[in-house]
């Protein structure tokens, strides 16, 4: 991936991102706390439809140079957050800065070029283009992208061949190269995901945001998708992605921000963040009088949801909680 | 409109027919050709075979003080580059076919008047009169001693056009509340609301030509409107929505529809303008407004049938029903609604609506043609817009500024502008409140 | 009847500047609908606008043939603009009827009385387009098909204009400027995600497709040198989206083979019905109904492409601007 990864990121020589053990939180861990270094700040950010708060963010840091998850069970807007972020939406009141940059009331793609840049959760591929031309449209400088230059393939033609190069490069990489020439809407779901993705990447951004990346990706393709988000880091990338399953986020996640109801009310590394009760106690609601602290109070829980008619435990859209996962991981902090 | 010569027309191949040598059709070919495609490029193909049958008339009534028909007055219209003359018949009508609407200059001829007969004092002649929305334009001379024609003040004028604004705003809101039930349950824009709005006009005025009694003709030609609302959803909107076709499609299909019934009407009732039974009365004096009595019963008609609209959606099952569909099809379906026979109800309450309103607009202009529904579909739009679309109250207060805004701007505005102002008034609501006046404001990039 | 004079007269429709002028105006529309995803429903009105900008111009204040032209070109533009800055941040049919409503507007305005020594009202105007005719390069006499030397003239400028603007839309499309287009076409958000100002490609592809509307207008008016109102109905904006739909909206040469379909075929069922009519062969119905059946047909026709064949003559059904 060496098209994409940048001069422009790595300003600390000989920081390998991958291995980076500094901390990353400042003082004490906890909702709203301060960060060595924070590539995005927000500041009482609120937006609410219609009386109800869709988001009401305090205080807020995304670190540089890791991957953040942004979890929370459904509604807790976090897309909306995502939206917020990044122009497409506008709050009630608040300010966010990116970089260094004040992006309140900056649009959308102004946003993008900054380097700042999103998928969405239902994955936008333009279907009527092939697979190329959409990577292609994601590069950015491209001389030939303003009308006065249109005309004289003389001006563009240099660096369409330059990002074709480059796109050639990530669609080998996420192993679309043999449907480059293929019109998008013959891709499955999970192609999708992965064309949108590798399109983002074209506009070689410094930090990604993934609108839960996961969700219809073949299982067979799951794990080199993970593989390519923790390369993002490598190259100098920052992540923050929203995600159901904590499978994904213990996998891959340096740092866990947790969302209910449109606030921030957890967040710390995974193993840290999944003991705490008040994420239990958003996901889980009222039912919170067993000891979460450990396997067999999860079990213990996990029971008396299923007996309860209105909790989705047991039912299809359970996935939010998979109690297996942190089951399986408080039952190995237990050994230690 | 056609009659203004263009030269050489493709008519001309009445000749052609004659013609057996090939060379010979060559060259005439050439000949149409070359001819600057007059009649082909016209994209309004409005018939008008011959020039003395003009589809736009000068028209009215001579009669003295005492109510007498007065025969045998020649007069006179000029402008547009036409001249025509016509002269009052036994019971005092005269008539004169003009090419265009616009302007023209009508003068009564005072020396074929007979004896002991004046114009009254203060009666203009020679006057301009100016057509309107119609392609009738009635010009009243007042004759007689003591008769002095009276000058309203702008107050008055101002109240005469509220209450017109009023009833026309009402009968377009029949029409603009089945567009918008239509829009919100299905999410067409239906472009052939227009011919919807004629049909009722249409139907009652052919079945009066054939004798049914009026009450009966009102009926069948409402029943009518509804059978079409029905039949346009089973045969083809239900189907489109079956195979999923997208909205914008959709509207196309619309456009389409509009056309061919439209000119299907042209093609069966001709181009000319016809009067409904009771169309041309005159205006009553009711304390200071002047109004005609056919606009107070529309704005009467109108106001009950949408307050009953109104009831049926805000407390009956299906009123419920219907605002559940055009808030959320799926979740409605979900929920245990018949959404087809939801949209199928709102399809046959639509076409109902719009012949009624076809009807009163009839009335209102007067005036039946072809075309007059497509002639207000821009004004429908407007209404539905204004209101915010999809919203059936916003219809309802949407259609009712526009009514008003274009009887008042005619105050000011010269008639043949007369819509000018609503279109412009809508535009501008767009751009400072996208979402229409009742609308709910929509995330927008 | 003579079938074989019918058919050339239908073939003749091919290459008449009427057919020129559809073909060019069709092709602006597919520049906003075909390749952007822009609902125009008022190219009549960007048509009048050029129209009537070049013939007051060039009759009122007397200007140059190429200022009338270039007066036309920056008033579609400035029209585009103001239609554009209120909707194009809109969802998609909030475009559609406000051109609509503008394009009657300006209808109403050319049409009206209280500005008859400008415009002439509902007479038009005429004898505008006596320079444009001094231009005529070629001597009197016959030309191909027995055209005189202005008919030779009018067909081969109309048809220079629009293999032209065919050529440079081709040019345009197909490069990264075409590209974001037609990614706006199918999903505005996606492209604001990579950093593209949507809204001012949506505003530079209605500013083309209305330029080349108004040039449609010339090329409509020029060659019987002069322009009525009441061609400019809304009529005309949907004889033109028949006309796109027919060849195919996301093409280049699809508008233009689109407007030699409609009028070859439009020639053809009125001289056939009327041969028939004349002949005999037909009694029930008139001429002047033959004529409306013209246009019940192309309504028809119109619902029937976009339900059975919405990718038109020559589009590529997986290109389609809608699904």
């Amino acid at each position: 991936m060496s098209h994409v990864s940048h001069t422009e990121v790595a300003p600390e020589e000989g920081v390998n991102y991958m291995t980076d053990e500094r901390p990353i939180a400042e003082g004490e861990i906890g909702p709203g706390c301060k960060k060595r270094d924070p590539i995005v700040i927000a500041r009482d950010v609120t937006r609410s439809f219609g009386g109800i708060n869709a988001v009401d963010v305090e205080y807020l840091e995304i670190p540089r140079h890791k991957i953040t998850a942004l979890i929370g069970p459904n509604g807790a807007g976090k897309t909306t957050l995502f939206n917020l972020l990044t122009g497409f939406d506008i709050p009630q009141s608040g300010t966010w800065e990116f970089d260094g940059r004040n992006l309140a009331g900056v649009s959308s793609y102004k946003v993008a070029r900054m380097g700042m840049v999103r998928t969405f959760q239902l994955t936008k591929v333009m279907g009527k283009l092939t697979v190329m031309e959409n990577m292609r449209l994601g590069a950015s400088r491209q001389q030939g992208e303003l009308l006065r230059n249109a005309l004289f393939k003389a001006i563009w033609g240099g660096r369409e061949k330059e990002i074709t190069e480059q796109a050639d490069a990530l669609l080998v990489k996420f192993k679309l190269d043999a449907k480059k020439d293929d019109y998008a809407a013959s891709l499955s779901g999970g192609q999708r995901k992965l064309l949108e993705m590798a399109r983002a990447l074209m506009v070689q951004p410094k930090l990604v945001m993934l609108d839960e990346p996961m969700a219809g990706v073949n299982p067979a393709l799951t794990q080199s998708l993970l593989d390519h988000i923790k390369n993002l880091k490598a190259e100098g990338m920052t992540v923050l992605f929203v995600e159901h399953d904590m499978h994904v986020v213990r996998h891959i996640a340096d740092w866990v921000v947790v969302m209910a109801e449109g606030k921030i009310v957890s967040e710390g590394p995974p193993g840290v963040v999944m003991k705490d009760p008040a994420v239990i106690d958003a996901y889980l609601g009222a039912h919170h009088d067993v000891d979460l602290g450990a396997a067999e109070g999860i079990r213990e829980l996990e029971a008396v949801l299923e007996a309860d008619e209105e909790s989705i435990v047991g039912t299809e859209d359970a996935g939010i909680i998979a109690p297996e996962v942190v089951v399986s991981g408080l039952e190995e902090e237990d050994r230690k | 409109m056609q009659s203004t010569p263009r030269g050489p027309s493709k008519r001309g191949s009445t000749g052609i027919r004659k013609v057996t040598g090939a060379i010979f059709a060559v060259l005439l070919a050439v000949l149409m050709i070359a001819a600057p495609a007059a009649q082909a490029t016209t994209p309004s193909p409005s018939p008008s075979p011959s020039p003395t049958t003009f589809q736009n008339n000068i028209s009215g009534f001579l009669r003295d003080d005492a109510r007498t028909p007065i025969p045998g007055v020649r007069i006179k219209a000029t402008g547009n580059g036409f001249e025509g003359t016509a002269t009052s018949s036994a019971n005092g009508q005269w008539s004169i076919g003009v090419p265009v609407q616009g302007t023209y200059k009508v003068e009564l001829d005072t020396s074929t008047l007979p004896q002991g007969i004046k114009l009254a004092e203060g009666q203009e002649n020679p006057r301009n009169v100016t057509f309107s929305q119609t392609s009738n334009l009635s010009v009243i001379f007042a004759f007689g001693k003591g008769i002095v024609v009276q000058q309203q003040d702008l107050g008055q004028s101002i109240l005469n056009r509220l209450v017109a604004g009023i009833s026309f705003g009402l009968l377009l809101a029949l029409a603009s509340v089945g567009l918008s039930l239509i829009f919100g349950t299905t999410g067409l824009t239906n472009f052939a609301h227009g011919e919807m709005v004629t049909l009722g006009a249409l139907a009652l005025f052919a079945f009066n030509a054939w004798g049914v009694p009026f009450w009966l003709a009102v009926i069948l030609a409402l029943t009518g409107g509804a059978a079409f609302g029905y039949v346009q959803d089973l045969a083809l909107w239900r189907p489109l929505r079956r195979r999923g076709m997208a909205l914008v499609p959709m509207m196309i299909v619309s456009i389409g529809l509009a056309l061919a019934v439209r000119y299907a009407y042209q093609f069966f009732f001709g181009g000319a303008t016809q009067q409904l039974p009771g169309a041309q009365v005159t205006d009553v004096q009711i304390g200071p407004i002047s109004v005609s009595p056919n606009t107070l019963w529309s704005l009467l008609i109108s106001a009950v049938v949408i307050a009953a609209v109104g009831i049926v959606l805000l407390r009956t099952r299906l009123g419920k029903a219907t605002r559940a569909v055009a808030d959320n099809p799926a979740l409605a379906a979900a929920s245990g609604i018949d959404v087809d026979r939801v949209i199928r109800i709102v399809w046959v309450v639509g076409g109902l609506l719009a012949a009624l309103g076809g009807v009163l607009w009839a009335y209102y202009r007067p005036g039946v043609t072809w075309d007059m529904g497509s002639q207000i579909l821009l004004a429908i739009f407007a209404g539905v817009t204004l209101g915010g679309l999809g919203t059936v109250f916003g219809a309802l207060i949407g259609s009712l500024v526009v009514g008003i805004f274009i009887e008042l701007t005619s105050l000011v505005l010269p008639p043949d502008l007369k819509y000018v102002g609503a279109l412009v008034v809508m535009i501008v609501v767009l751009l400072f409140r996208p979402q229409g006046i009742l609308g709910r404001r929509e995330r927008v990039g | 009847m003579d079938i074989g004079n019918i058919l050339l007269l239908a073939l003749g429709e091919f290459l008449t500047p009427t057919t020129a002028a559809y073909g060019l105006a069709a092709l602006g529309l597919a520049v906003h609908f075909g390749y952007s995803g822009l609902l125009n429903f008022g190219q009549a009105g960007f048509m009048a606008i050029g129209a009537y900008g070049f013939a007051i111009s060039t009759l009122q204040f007397k200007v140059p043939f190429i200022v009338g032209l270039l007066i036309a070109v920056v008033a579609a533009s400035l029209f585009a603009l103001l239609l554009g800055v209120p909707t194009l941040r809109l969802r998609a049919d909030y475009l559609a009827i406000v051109t609509i409503a503008a394009a009657e507007i300006v209808r109403y305005i050319v049409t009206t009385n209280t500005l008859f020594r400008i415009t002439g009202s509902a007479d038009g105007l005429s004898s505008f387009q006596r320079e444009f005719d001094t231009f005529n390069p070629f001597p009197a006499g016959t030309y191909i098909f027995g055209w005189s030397n202005r008919d030779f003239y009018v067909r081969v400028i109309s048809w220079a204009v629009v293999i032209l603007s065919a050529v440079i839309v081709w040019l345009l499309m197909r490069s990264p400027w075409g590209r974001v287009l037609k990614g706006i076409r199918e999903d505005e958000n996606a492209v604001r995600s990579l950093g593209k100002n949507v809204y001012s490609y949506k505003m530079q592809a209605l500013v083309i497709g209305g330029i080349l509307g108004a040039l449609a207008g010339l090329l409509f008016t020029i060659p019987r040198g002069s322009v009525q109102p009441a061609n400019y109905a809304t009529d005309l904006t949907f004889f033109l989206w028949t006309v796109l739909l027919l060849g195919g909206m996301s093409t280049v040469l699809g508008p233009i083979v689109g407007a030699m379909i409609f009028w070859a075929v439009l020639s053809l069922t009125q001289n056939l019905l009327s041969g028939l009519i004349e002949s005999g062969a037909v009694t029930f119905i008139s001429t002047v109904q033959a004529g409306q059946l013209r246009f019940i047909l192309v309504g028809v026709a119109l619902m029937l492409l976009m339900v059975y064949r919405p990718q038109g003559v020559f589009g590529n059904k997986k290109e389609l601007a809608f699904a």
